[in-house]
């Protein structure tokens, strides 16, 4: 292993770095009929965004090595690489943030809104790197940056309503640009009952309501310097997860941050970006919705995070560094009281997450050298030390029931590594990647107490001994392009050494009321996850195309069992027509029987499906400003489904006709 | 040379004498602090002051301090020797219940300590009288009074019938003061040999199954059979507390050759052991 670790050192200094980009940067105005407004308008999009006015959820779910594992309608949870949000950094502009939900109820992405954001980066296994340590990879929601374009006043509303569960989305952007000023602010409000799966049946608590707002600010000091604030507060309420025995009485956010920018010119130094942020997160579930339940409970959880950042890029000879120094700390608590049914008995309470102190701090290097034309070699190097602290010595006594060794604090060295060979032709392109990476437990592998996980029914004890998971990755990807004819394949190995998953602690009763038992985080020896995806397209004609994805994805342990949440044979089939001011595109989309299903980790086989969907969209320019119209049918055949990532398998939307109107005032 | 011998002494006399100066200068400390006083009986020219955490005595193990005062002098007597006889008073009999010698306290002039286990008592809370008898400069004194016992809210003490027809009394000591942790327990057992004996029980095991019916009656792990401590006569055992609220710990009483004298497995079918004690926090 260390001598792995030295050889993968040697290659990446005596290179002095690269790394090819293969970073899934799904920028805004990619798409043909939106590039007019989106650009000003910011939104994200990409060439497979139907609706303006869709959720982060289901614009990541558009990335190829991105699932979303949904529990519900709302707060889908992200993977990458088949691995689920403990293997993931996921920031919000580089900004350090975690959820405060011990069942995963919050992934991050819940509480940004498409408003808030420029463009979504997503970074494959150790190319998301460049703000933490991560196995899976890296997804960073990027807010847009101040513009001191002179543009004046401009505005712009969003409608949307969806049929099935009478979804309403309503949003309002306002941006101001001045010479040396610049402010910006938008709304959105989305609300949501209970959809229809196939054949009209009704998903119970599959509700939403949710409204963020956000205001940017920024200054513009000298020509050199500028500085900008940021707020976005988000508050969901009603929140149904129909996959869960609970739902969210609230989820609510308030992310702040202030950023200082020095853009010389003419010099190495091209930027250089410091921000210090700071975002509170308040959890709180309920179920006092449901009619049965064993017992009832509180949950609250809260999490608090500080940090700072500072990046700067240098551009040298043929050589372009990013140089990343930053550090968070983080406060993680959560409780649990049950009330018992016999009201003689006290109230029964618990730490959850006992007050769990992060403080990390660490430096990221990366070098693009452009060493030749169309070669490229991309290494990037981030080292840091991460320690816990369990602030509660209740924390401490109660983990030692399971522990008996166990210290209030621990500390531990992570290092991440990667390079990447690239070479770009006119009709092809080759990249081969190889990387290491390490991450520290997250706080409910290291941590949780008794937290319920309905997938496997089974209650989850951390445990602060855990080693750092540790990654070696390959990965490869090649495309070419044919005259009209394009194809291209993704892929990817991980290597997975001390996998963290939860193994039965025997003879240990559960706490929960009709769970199977305990599992104690531990680790595997190792474990193997590959996927593989292949993209082609075709041009038939100047409005004619057509596109198709297939992937396959493979995971298993060194206990021989396989792993779970690992996605089955893909496909994605799509023909798309279009013309100025008018597209339309029909969509074929579904999986294979999941056969490699691990019911050893509480999962069950999960039936092949697939949907048809049909997409349309119309432009209109006009002297009072531009509309963009886009309507069309989810799951025309209106079939039944769930798929491998759907919890517990409940259904997904039945037949949805929706309509999305953008209006930009002139 | 001499002063080499000298010099010591007289530091040490020095040291003495101041020392013994201070201690009769300043206030004398309370040696009953953090102790509520639970009834004061003047008996002649003495009082006695029981004293303990709560005020007042309850159903189960009850710490007891006490001080004995000479009126005359307003000053607590360090050299009595005490002993007592708690009665409970039934319709048509009496008895008594487990109880402590008394002895000194650790590190205290003018306290005494000893432990009673009332394992029941009226609703009314009457019923009890405490018999005391001491001894001082040679003479012998006594007095009987009556007191309240408080039924505790939970049950921390049983009275029961075993299977080799001897009774028995079970108290919980420890914790007194849970936490959601791994908390050490004692209890003591008692053998009720007559209506006024109840000698110590050495070497049995007591199995240890610690549920929360309030919450599908889960146990928790890494608990230990309680055994039997010869330095001060209880039974030990490790209980294991993963959240607060009411716990019922399931007991199974084992004689030294492993019979079950008390106290059933706890099953799907069976919820509860007919031997038990609660604890709430």
């Amino acid at each position: 292993m260390k001598k792995l670790i030295t050889i993968m050192l040697c290659i990446l200094f005596s290179s002095l770095g690269f790394s090819q980009e293969k970073k899934n940067e799904q920028k805004k105005d990619t798409t043909k009929l939106e590039e007019v407004v989106i650009k000003t308008r910011r939104k994200l999009s990409s060439y497979r965004q139907e609706k303006t006015l869709s959720s982060i959820d289901d614009y990541l779910e558009k990335s190829n090595n991105v699932t979303m594992i949904k529990r519900g309608n709302y707060a889908w949870e992200p993977t990458i690489n088949n691995m689920v949000s403990d293997r993931l950094v996921v920031t919000i502009d580089g900004m350090q943030i975690f959820g405060a939900c011990t069942d995963k109820m919050d992934p991050i992405t819940s509480y940004v809104d498409v408003s808030n954001l420029e463009k979504v980066t997503v970074g494959s296994g150790q190319e998301g790197t460049e703000n933490g340590h991560c196995v899976g990879g890296g997804i960073d929601l990027q807010l847009p940056t101040s513009k001191f374009n002179e543009s004046g006043l401009k505005t712009s509303a969003d409608l949307g309503y969806e049929t099935n569960g009478n979804f309403i989305a309503t949003g309002l952007d306002l941006e101001y640009s001045g010479q040396k000023f610049f402010i910006s602010a938008d709304g959105i409000f989305r609300k949501s009952e209970n959809y229809d799966a196939g054949n009209n049946l009704e998903v119970l608590y599959s509700q939403f309501r949710k409204y963020n707002i956000s205001l940017q600010s920024g200054y513009k000091i000298s020509e050199n310097h500028s500085v900008d604030a940021n707020i976005i507060y988000d508050r969901a309420t009603d929140v149904g997860y129909p996959a869960l025995p609970m739902d969210v009485s609230l989820a609510e956010a308030l992310i702040t941050s202030f950023t200082h920018n020095y853009n010389p010119e003419d010099k190495a130094l091209k930027t250089l970006e410091t921000k210090l942020y700071f975002n509170t997160i308040t959890h709180i579930m309920d179920d006092t919705k449901r009619p049965d339940v064993p017992i009832r409970m509180d949950m609250p959880g809260w999490s608090d995070t500080f940090g700072f950042y500072s990046k700067a890029d240098v551009l040298k000879g043929q050589h372009h560094f990013t140089f990343n120094l930053n550090g968070f700390y983080n406060k993680s608590l959560a409780e649990m009281t049950m009330f018992s049914n016999n009201p003689n008995e006290p109230d029964m309470f618990m730490y959850t997450w006992p007050d769990i102190r992060t403080l990390y701090s660490g430096i990221f290097v990366k070098d693009d050298w452009h060493f030749a034309d169309g070669k490229s070699l991309s290494s990037s190097v981030r080292l840091g030390y991460h320690t816990n602290r369990i602030a509660k010595e209740v924390g401490v006594e109660s983990l030692q029931i399971f522990h008996p060794n166990i210290d209030d604090q621990q500390s531990r060295f992570l290092m991440s590594l990667a390079s990447s060979y690239n070479i770009k032709k006119e009709d092809s392109n080759i990249a081969f990647g190889l990387g290491y990476g390490e991450r520290a437990p997250s706080v409910s592998e290291g941590y949780g107490f008794f937290l319920f996980n309905s997938f496997d029914n089974y209650d989850y004890i951390g445990n602060p001994n855990l080693k750092n998971e540790k990654a070696l990755e390959a990965n490869f990807n090649f495309s070419k392009t044919y005259d009209k004819f394009k194809i291209g394949l993704e892929s990817s190995y991980f290597y997975i050494m001390d996998y963290i998953i939860g193994d039965i602690a025997q003879n240990v009763s559960s706490m929960t009321i009709g769970a199977n038992g305990v599992r104690v985080y531990t680790a595997l020896d190792n474990a193997s996850i590959f996927d593989v995806y292949v993209n082609s397209s075709y041009t038939i004609s100047d409005r004619f195309s057509v596109n198709g994805t297939v992937g396959y994805n493979y995971g298993r342990g060194s206990n021989s069992e396989n792993l779970p949440l690992i996605r089955p044979f893909s496909y994605f089939a799509e023909l798309n027509y279009n013309k100025p001011k008018f597209n339309a595109s029909l969509q074929l989309d579904g999986n294979g029987n999941q056969s490699n299903y691990s019911s050893f980790y509480g999962e069950n086989e999960t039936a092949s499906y697939a949907i048809l969907n049909l997409n349309l969209g119309n432009a209109f320019y006009g002297e009072k400003g531009r509309t963009i119209l886009k309507y069309g049918i989810e799951n025309i055949l209106d079939a039944n489904y769930s798929t491998y990532a759907d919890w517990n398998n409940i259904p997904r939307q039945g037949r949805n006709f929706y309509i999305n109107i953008s209006y930009v005032f002139p | 040379m001499k002063l080499k011998y000298i010099l010591p002494l007289v530091l040490l006399v020095l040291v003495f004498s101041c020392s013994t100066d201070d201690d009769d200068n300043t206030n004398p400390v309370n040696e009953v602090e953090g102790l509520l006083l639970v009834k004061e009986i003047v008996n002649g020219n003495q009082t006695i002051e029981l004293f303990n955490k709560k005020g007042m005595f309850e159903t189960g193990y009850n710490e007891i301090s006490i001080r004995l005062k000479d009126n005359t002098t307003d000053t607590y007597y360090e050299d009595a020797i005490l002993s007592w006889m708690p009665i409970m008073q039934m319709p048509t009999m009496q008895h008594s219940c487990p109880k402590s010698a008394i002895t000194k306290a650790d590190g205290k002039d003018t306290v005494y300590k000893g432990f009673i286990i009332y394992q029941m008592t009226n609703m009314d809370s009457s019923g009890w009288s405490l018999t005391l008898d001491y001894t001082i400069d040679g003479m012998d004194y006594s007095l009987t009074e009556t007191i309240n016992v408080m039924q505790y809210e939970n049950q921390n003490v049983a009275s029961f019938m075993a299977s080799d027809d001897s009774r028995y009394i079970l108290a919980l000591i420890e914790p007194k003061d849970p936490s959601i942790a791994i908390n050490e327990m004692k209890v003591g057992l008692f053998k009720m040999q007559n209506m006024m004996t109840f000698p110590v029980v050495e070497d049995y095991t007591i199995a240890l199954d610690p549920r929360m019916p309030g919450m599908g009656n889960h146990s928790s792990p890494n608990n230990t059979d309680l055994t039997y401590n010869s330095v001060d006569n209880f039974y030990y055992g490790d209980l294991s507390l993963t959240m607060t609220g009411y716990w019922k710990l399931n007991l199974k009483l084992m004689n030294s050759g492993d019979d079950v004298l008390k106290g059933e497995d706890v099953t799907e079918e069976n919820e509860a052991s007919s031997l038990y004690l609660e604890l709430e926090f």
